[in-house]
């Protein structure tokens, strides 16, 4: 079965680089633990729920912060809801952004907003195209016959 | 051991939140109810503000509430408040959920009765413990496990100049602070 250990090999390095470089944390590992037989596609399931949350609400972020007068208040609420959703599936890098951008709410600081906003539209395609690779080795892996290693 | 299945009524906005909740409910073999908002929670309780019935089925019998603080419309902390000025439903513990580690807000929630307060995003240990207490506690609660619920928060929180100081039981069985001095 020389096809599936290397797979595996390739998953765990792959795996190993996006929490070394910071896209995913421990949280991530927390949701694959909660996976199991009965549910087997729910980590694909949740992660799907956070692409379409993000989608959203970067639609949504960019409509308030081209308003004439931009409504401080209703920008924040979007990013503390991407904050909240990134940080339950682990997209550690997305939540940081998030973090320097509710600073600039809180300073009404419109360049530094629609400078965040281009940041989290990068980090959530970066990570959104991360973990859609992700998923594709754990794809060739199962049809392979083999099953998904476990992270520490 | 025929442990009947604790039933968790869990209220969170977001959907990510919701589903994430569910399954470590479900891990944790509670019987789970997901609503999306405040006033959805009041509806599925009986507490509707629209009808004024107090008939609820037996199967819907909520053991213990979790919820998370910010949401739209009606808050965490505010529907904490409906539920224990809720004379039907007071003795429901109420968990609060929030990704804000404020000891502000920790405290006004515990002050007003919540049961135990968790940083998002949640873990299975969290659950865990809380399972423990409710089976253990009932709705017998002390200011005991009040104390040590606000001891754990402080741990989890990076404050300097933690100090380590073992409470006596109050006098006073239901609103005593105990609140823990900072030099």
């Amino acid at each position: 079965m020389a096809a599936v250990s290397q797979l595996q090999r390739q998953f765990i390095e792959y795996a190993t680089s996006l929490y070394n470089e910071g896209y995913l944390d421990d949280q991530f590992t927390q949701l694959q633990k909660l996976q199991d037989e009965s549910n087997p596609d729910f980590v694909v399931e949740v992660v799907s729920l956070f692409f379409e949350d993000s989608e959203k609400l970067l639609n949504n972020l960019a409509t308030a912060l081209q308003q004439k007068i931009v409504d401080y208040k209703q920008v924040d609420s979007h990013v503390h809801q991407f904050k909240g959703s990134s940080s339950s599936i682990g997209a550690q890098r997305v939540t940081t952004v998030c973090v320097h951008f509710r600073n600039y709410c809180d300073e009404q600081n419109l360049d530094g907003c629609l400078r965040c906003l281009q940041q989290l539209n990068h980090e959530y395609i970066l990570v959104r195209n991360k973990l859609e690779a992700l998923f594709r080795l754990e794809q060739q892996i199962l049809q392979a016959g083999g099953s998904i290693p476990m992270m520490e | 051991m025929n442990q009947p299945e604790l039933h968790v009524l869990a209220v969170d906005d977001s959907t990510v939140d919701r589903k994430v909740i569910q399954k470590l409910l479900q891990i944790s073999s509670f019987k789970v109810t997901v609503v999306d908002s405040g006033s959805r929670a009041l509806q599925y309780l009986g507490l509707d503000e629209e009808k004024n019935s107090d008939c609820r089925f037996n199967d819907l019998k909520v053991n213990m509430i979790m919820t998370d603080y910010s949401m739209p419309g009606m808050t965490g902390f505010e529907l904490l408040k409906k539920i224990k000025n809720s004379s039907t439903l007071k003795e429901i513990p109420v968990v609060i959920m929030s990704s804000e580690n404020s000891m502000t807000r920790i405290d006004r929630c515990l002050e007003e009765g919540a049961e135990d307060y968790l940083l998002k995003p949640v873990k299975l240990s969290d659950l865990r413990r809380l399972k423990d207490t409710i089976l253990k506690t009932g709705p017998d609660h002390t200011d005991q496990t009040q104390t040590r619920k606000r001891k754990h928060k402080i741990d989890q929180s990076q404050e300097p100049d933690y100090h380590d100081q073992t409470l006596s039981p109050p006098s006073s069985p239901q609103h005593a602070q105990t609140k823990r001095a900072r030099l």
